[in-house]
């Protein structure tokens, strides 16, 4: 769990932020003059910061849910499968190259029953984000997950993907072993396997690097997450060729969970606690984890076949156009 | 001229002057010509259409567009592929005039999008302007040296060749096509990538295509793919090397990520060749490499080879 005193704020949290240094303040008051009861003021404080938390939340533009996504508390993708599922065995490798940190995962079981779990991982601090790659994997990290996912496959074995990434990594050794090919080979064969999928966005879905892992039968948002086609810096910095409309370019690109949800390119949207999964990974978890027990028990009633079929037609009916 | 000395030898106040054609009249005195030097008179003067001449950009051979035509698009010299169109490609390919399908199918903005000018205004400008293009990607099929054939192909001048739902929808439906009919499906790649424009609906359309793909082995019918300079993004994640055979054109750049974006995350300098067709040869990731003049050939023996 995270630690209370060592909490991260982004800018427009400054109120809570201001509401945590007047507990602090309360607290050390009340320690040091053990005679005055401050026990009221400090659950009036904490009542207070609970419904900032819900304030904020409501009123919130979509770059500040684009900063949410990526808020240095939040949830990875190793900690929800520590929290949601039991015996998780993580595998590592793609058997060709070597192992992708940035991308992980293994069998677990969820309720008893074993899936494959797979997902983008980011680092906690300085030294693991350099370790996890930022969360960037390289053409070896999708080849890992498709050969889980295969291996998921031969098993009979239901696959959920935890996507976390703000793109695949840009690099020199990535293009000369073939990221494009990598990503396009796992959304081909994404198409088509014959178990069920469930993706879920967890943080930052950004595009290529993101659906390398992202084509299902059910796709879940959490409620403070993003997912689109390029990065709003990138967004502004082509179209707009500068780097400052970011904001505007997360207004355009309709990337919030909302609007995916309206468009009918996500299925679902799971509530995160008030103010963002870093305020209650537990809560966060469970939350999720409901959603896609429900959601695998549907699935599990359905042929393979036909599996397939509505996976293809699901996909096939996205997309606008005049005739 | 010194910021203070403002007077022109006429003795006129050329910087208060706010008119910038007057400025220009005033200077232009100092050094007028006595009597005129050139005498030719403009009826003389020879006829030349814009785009007669062409430089290439590799060797700086000029030559004339009906001496390049006739090589393909190709320079004569040093053998770089000018970058061309779906028409063009079509002319070298088919036998005969070949069928257009799906033209009907047209982009439109359905989310509002508005970067430097609406999306809208973009589409309805270039309908404009270029009135032949109809989106990215052109579908035809045609007889390529007697075997049938539907060839995709893109069309960078319509915003970067980009992948949108309109691209989407016209190679899906060119899949049902080859499907019905049993034949094959060539797609010629020239992109820059998804359709920013259309946000996460162009994102998606690389998981559409690669699902229609899979039906389209199912069906056991091949699909090549000739990638062309530029192909990046979301065509290289997707259905451009996702071909049975993925061919390539000479010294075309070929990538996920464009080589700035790569720059500016190693903060190196990229090798030379880095992101070529013959950089992917040799990393493994396309058959071969086809010359342009080579290309026809090439394709119809592929087909008769997997027909017999």
């Amino acid at each position: 769990m995270i630690d209370e005193n060592q909490r991260q704020f982004l800018q427009f949290e400054q109120p809570i932020k201001d509401l945590f240094e007047q507990m602090s303040e309360t607290k050390k008051l009340a320690n040091k003059n053990t005679k005055l009861n401050l026990d009221k003021t400090i659950q009036e404080i904490q009542d207070a910061i609970v419904e900032k938390r819900k304030e904020l939340t409501f009123n919130i533009t979509p770059w500040q849910r684009v900063q949410l996504s990526r808020h240095p508390d939040r949830p990875y993708t190793l900690k929800y499968i520590s929290l949601m599922f039991e015996n998780f065995v993580e595998l590592y490798g793609d058997r060709n190259f070597k192992d992708d940190k940035a991308m992980v995962g293994g069998f677990a079981q969820l309720n008893g029953q074993t899936v494959m779990v797979i997902g983008q991982q980011k680092g906690i601090n300085t030294k693991t984000r350099q370790f996890r790659n930022f969360g960037m994997p390289n053409p070896e990290g999708y080849r890992k997950a498709l050969r889980l996912m295969k291996l998921a496959e031969k098993f009979n074995k239901p696959i959920v993907t935890l996507i976390d990434t703000p793109g695949a990594y840009p690099g020199l050794e990535a293009e000369e072993r073939g990221q494009g090919e990598a990503i396009a080979r796992n959304i081909y064969e994404m198409t088509h396997l014959k178990v069920p999928i469930i993706v879920v966005i967890i943080g930052e879905g950004a595009s290529g690097g993101a659906l390398g892992i992202g084509v299902g039968d059910k796709v879940l948002m959490l409620e403070n997450t993003w997912y689109s086609v390029i990065s709003p810096e990138s967004c502004s910095s082509i179209l707009w060729r500068s780097w400052d409309k970011k904001e505007l370019a997360a207004e355009q690109l309709k990337l919030t969970a909302q609007d995916m949800k309206s468009f009918r390119l996500v299925d679902e949207i799971v509530p995160e606690p008030h103010g963002g999964a870093h305020w209650d990974y537990n809560e966060a978890a469970n939350n999720l984890k409901n959603f896609i027990t429900r959601n695998l028990k549907e699935l599990k009633k359905i042929q393979p076949n036909e599996l397939v079929q509505k996976r293809i037609e699901k996909y096939c009916s996205m997309g606008f156009w005049e005739e | 001229m010194k910021q203070n000395d403002t007077k022109d030898p006429n003795g006129l106040d050329i910087y208060n002057d706010s008119s910038e054609t007057n400025k220009i009249q005033v200077k232009s005195k100092w050094f007028n010509r006595a009597s005129k030097g050139i005498l030719t008179s403009t009826s003389e003067k020879k006829d030349t259409p814009e785009g007669f001449w062409n430089k290439c950009p590799k060797c700086n051979l000029i030559s004339t567009s009906e001496v390049l035509k006739e090589n393909l698009h190709v320079c004569p010299k040093c053998s770089y592929h000018h970058r061309i169109g779906s028409l063009e490609y079509y002319e070298i390919l088919f036998d005969n005039g070949p069928e257009y399908l799906f033209d009907n199918i047209k982009s439109h903005d359905k989310l509002n999008f508005v970067d430097l000018k609406p999306y809208k205004t973009r589409l309805d400008e270039i309908h404009k302007s270029k009135p032949n293009i109809k989106d990215s990607i052109r579908i035809a099929v045609g007889d390529v040296s007697g075997e049938r054939l539907v060839i995709g192909c893109m069309d960078f001048e319509f915003i970067g060749g980009s992948l949108g739902s309109v691209m989407g929808e016209k190679f899906s439906k060119a899949v049902d096509y080859c499907i019905f009919h049993k034949i094959p499906f060539f797609v010629i790649c020239k992109s820059g990538g998804a359709r920013m424009m259309e946000s996460a609906f162009s994102l998606m359309q690389l998981a559409k295509t690669s699902g229609k793909l899979f039906q389209l082995s199912e069906a056991k019918l091949p699909f090549i793919t000739l990638l062309t300079d530029p192909t990046f993004g979301g065509i290289s994640a997707s259905f451009g090397m996702l071909g049975d055979l993925n061919l390539a054109e000479p010294e075309a750049l070929i990538g996920f990520a464009g080589p700035r974006v790569i720059k500016e995350t190693i903060k190196k300098d990229l090798p030379e060749g880095f992101q070529k067709s013959e950089f992917l040869l040799e990393h493994g990731f396309i058959d071969f490499i086809v010359n342009r003049k080579d290309l026809k050939h090439k394709i119809a023996l592929l087909i008769k080879i997997f027909k017999n």
